[in-house]
């Protein structure tokens, strides 16, 4: 079973019972949480419990025939929102692709992520705008991504000014899959040696499709960055306040000219690696059991209960969530496909003779076609699912 | 408003074009509601449950337990009461769309000829795939089956199983039903290839028992009569009840058949084609053909339309059931293009490629039950021909020559046709046309 080893120091401010407690030597990351007010709390629990019944109802939606693929993170959404809002409003994030709750945190629309899974886009958010980057599918590359962003703003002179209007850090979340590619470890020389203002947020969800963590390292996640120079910590990444605080103070002193930090949150994903995995072959329920009595969710509902949180709220928040799915669900329905033309456009900046060649050829191939003829009963009805 | 709402089967994993239903958790009468699960699929990845895209009560179930059921295809019926404003929408274009479908259908229709029944087939029912249909082709034509699915859809390996292969070639072994632990590798790094499975499909349980299995406690077994075998079934039926058929025989001496294949195959020209006596067949067919051109027509009833070209039919024994695509224009070809493309319809065949344009508009057919090691049959007529000529094993015989008893490759040539169109005489006559080619293959210089 693959469970949290007890004697690697973990930063955890939230018991399994929600009671806010720390350890003397994690003082500085509990002084942060004093400075939250209830209204981030709330706030908290209501994102993490947005983005878990988005997440099922996509998951649905995809076994509905409306989406190509979907990569649930169900389990980690305290890594996920707790990181998230730990990340400077202006700071940059270059996620993988399965940081729906972090994508939340900075304001990006739910429907663009279903849009890219569904094929109708490659993900229709502007990062100019949320400063959170496009989903990287190929695993690792992203570090590199937030790395040389990161180098960049060195360059600009955008890093420990002390003026909050000028600084800025970029923070890439990737898994523990991902440690074993080359990139990350490319990533974590050039941050180290560049001295970049980044954080490396790997969720350790204990899984890289079926292969276990184990296989993919001798040593914790959070001591990889070490011999390259990057310092790493370890935190319960189950706990939405410890996930905040440590990822607030190493972004914070990123920003300052204090260089990179290596985070690794230790979460669990509870479904599959994707809609095309069965994990039911490769791993044990007991250990699927075990982390369900970690749910993050119940974790910090606790903790909001013991705060005098009363049940309006928690009936608002479950309230909400389905109405989230179900705008969600009519939206997906009422997508419109994507012009076939669009894949052409943003291949170069400027007019290319091969790509123009094919969008020619292409154009002549569905004329040929002639358009879309669905395969449809004659009477009055209507089918969903499919393929999309 | 009330209204029957449909869901196909998607695709739960990437590129999957089929599943099982493995168990249903909804009967017809029972209300759903959005997001419930209402049946459990397993597809080559895994087992997978599926929940209903929208309320109201269950009307029909249109797939059984232990169906498999293509992507795309309607699973269950569901009488809806109220949609969501998006669903309703979309259902709109959807009822838009396929009411121009169904016009479009009538005005193809109404140019062309009915459509004829491939014998058999999978055909028929990917015929209904969703895949886009290039216009101004017949529709079922334009669909292109590949019954071998992606090949990223491999079921993990059982441990143990000390077997090299690419999982492709893993997939087509389990499609031809060949078990891939039996198949001598000649891969370089000794894997199996897919020759080697090829190889080992050929000499298949398809084509003969094997083994012979234990005795089965249960007294007796229910097979349902589904997918292919319930399309021969009842393309048999159609043909054998609506064609009065008459069949003939013919004993042949087709030493010189066999001598011409060996010759055949040890020229420069053919090297690397495969011959065989079912090649002369043909040949010897297609010239038959065009000595007596009424056994190359199709019956409708009102009008005999005779066919100046041969579609040439070649009934394939494939691990899937039992298929008939045909040669296009095989008289228009050489003796040499005919040889590649016979071996190139068995070789589609075999792995379950064929389409459904491969085996539609044939003009006659052979069937080489002689592979089975049986003298001869009376075949039934592929619907829409009426002529179809069985090829018996060849071996030697004792066989009369200018009185004296010798050892001859002696064959029986069966053949079938509709009396609707050919009588007793042009039915003989083309029998014997064809056994004299089999005789001596030199009369093809004609």
């Amino acid at each position: 079973m693959t469970s949290p080893d007890s004697e690697i120091p973990m930063v955890q401010l939230l018991t399994l019972d929600g009671e806010f407690s720390a350890a003397r030597e994690y003082a500085e990351y509990a002084e942060l949480i004093r400075e939250l007010r209830e209204a981030d709390f709330l706030k908290f629990y209501r994102d993490m419990a947005r983005i878990r019944r988005f997440d099922n109802e996509a998951t649905a939606l995809q076994r509905q025939g409306q989406m190509g693929l979907w990569v649930p993170a169900v389990g980690q959404e305290a890594a996920q929102i707790g990181s998230g809002y730990g990340v400077g409003p202006n700071d940059h994030i270059f996620p993988s692709y399965r940081e729906h709750g972090v994508a939340i945190t900075h304001g990006v629309d739910l429907m663009s992520i279903v849009k890219m899974y569904r094929g109708a886009n490659h993900g229709g958010w502007n990062p100019h705008e949320t400063r959170f980057h496009l989903y990287a599918i190929v695993l690792g590359t992203q570090a590199l991504h937030a790395t040389g962003y990161a180098m960049g703003l060195n360059f600009e002179g955008r890093v420990g000014t002390g003026d909050p209007e000028n600084d800025l850090a970029v923070i890439t979340y990737f898994g523990d899959g991902a440690t074993a590619e080359g990139d990350i470890s490319e990533a974590f020389l050039f941050a180290a040696t560049h001295n970049t203002p980044q954080v490396f947020f790997c969720q350790n969800n204990q899984w890289a499709i079926s292969s276990p963590v184990g296989t993919q390292t001798k040593v914790p996640l959070y001591k990889r960055g070490e011999g390259f120079g990057v310092p790493g910590i370890r935190v319960d990444g189950n706990d939405v306040l410890a996930c905040y605080a440590v990822t607030k103070k190493h972004m914070d002193d990123a920003r300052g000219g204090k260089g990179p930090t290596l985070i690794e949150a230790l979460t669990y994903r509870i479904g599959a690696h994707t809609t095309s995995d069965d994990p039911s072959k490769y791993r044990d329920s007991a250990e699927v059991e075990y982390w369900k009595a970690r749910d993050p969710l119940i974790r910090f509902e606790k903790f909001l209960r013991n705060q005098g949180v009363g049940q309006d709220f928690f009936d608002e928040v479950e309230a909400a969530g389905d109405q989230l799915a179900t705008e969600v669900r009519e939206a997906t329905f009422a997508m419109a496909d994507p012009e076939l033309e669009m894949m052409f456009d943003h291949v170069y900046s400027e007019p290319h003779p091969l790509i123009e060649e094919q969008k020619a050829w292409l154009q002549g191939y569905e004329e040929s076609l002639g358009g879309h003829t669905p395969e449809t009963p004659g009477d009055d009805s209507v089918s969903y699912g499919g393929t999309r | 408003m009330s209204q029957i709402a449909y869901f196909d089967l998607p695709d739960v994993g990437e590129g999957l074009t089929e599943a099982e239903i493995v168990s249903w958790k909804v009967k017809p009468g029972d209300t759903v509601s959005v997001n419930q699960i209402i049946v459990e699929i397993e597809t080559a990845k895994s087992l997978v449950e599926l929940p209903c895209p929208f309320a109201g009560t269950v009307s029909q179930l249109l797939a059984n337990e232990g169906d498999t059921v293509n992507v795309g295809s309607h699973i269950i019926a569901v009488e809806v009461s109220q949609l969501t404003a998006a669903a309703a929408s979309s259902m709109h274009e959807a009822v838009g769309e396929a009411a121009q479908a169904v016009a479009d259908v009538a005005s193809t229709a109404s140019v062309e000829e009915k459509p004829q029944p491939t014998l058999v087939g999978y055909g028929v029912a990917a015929a209904s795939a969703s895949r886009r249909k290039r216009s101004g082709v017949p529709a079922v034509q334009a669909v292109v089956v590949n019954a071998a699915p992606a090949t990223d859809l491999i079921a993990v390996v059982p441990s143990g199983d000390q077997v090299l292969a690419k999982p492709p070639i893993r997939k087509l072994a389990k499609d031809l039903n060949v078990d891939i632990n039996k198949v001598r590798p000649t891969g370089l790094s000794g894997e199996v290839t897919r020759e080697d499975v090829m190889a080992a499909s050929q000499v298949a349980s398809v084509f003969k028992n094997q083994t012979t299995p234990e005795p089965k406690s249960e007294r007796e077994e229910r097979i349902p009569v589904k997918g292919i075998r319930k399309a021969i079934a009842s393309a048999m039926v159609q043909s054998a009840f609506t064609a009065p058929h008459v069949s003939i025989f013919v004993d042949v001496d087709a030493t010189r058949t066999m001598e011409y294949v060996k010759r055949l195959k040890a020229s420069a020209d053919f090297a690397g084609v495969k011959v065989t006596p079912l090649l002369i067949m043909a040949k010897a067919m297609i010239w038959a053909v065009r000595r007596n051109p009424a056994v190359n027509s199709t019956w409708t009833d009102t009008e005999i339309i005779i066919h100046n070209y041969v579609n040439f039919g070649v009934a394939a024994a494939t691990p899937r059931g039992l298929i008939v695509p045909n040669i296009k224009d095989a008289d228009k070809m050489s003796m040499l293009e005919l040889a590649m493309a016979l071996e190139q319809l068995a070789a589609t065949a075999r792995e379950g490629k064929t389409t459904p344009a491969d085996m539609q508009n044939g003009t006659i057919t052979v069937t080489n039950i002689g592979v089975f090691g049986v003298d001869t049959g009376t075949p039934i007529l592929n619907p829409g021909e009426v002529g179809i000529v069985a090829l018996g094993s060849i071996r030697p015989k004792p066989w009369v020559v200018d009185n004296e008893i010798l050892i001859r490759q002696v064959t029986t040539i069966g053949a079938t046709f509709d009396h609707r169109v050919v009588d007793g005489d042009v039915a003989s006559r083309f029998v014997q046309d064809v056994a004299s080619v089999m005789e001596e293959p030199a009369l093809l210089l004609d």
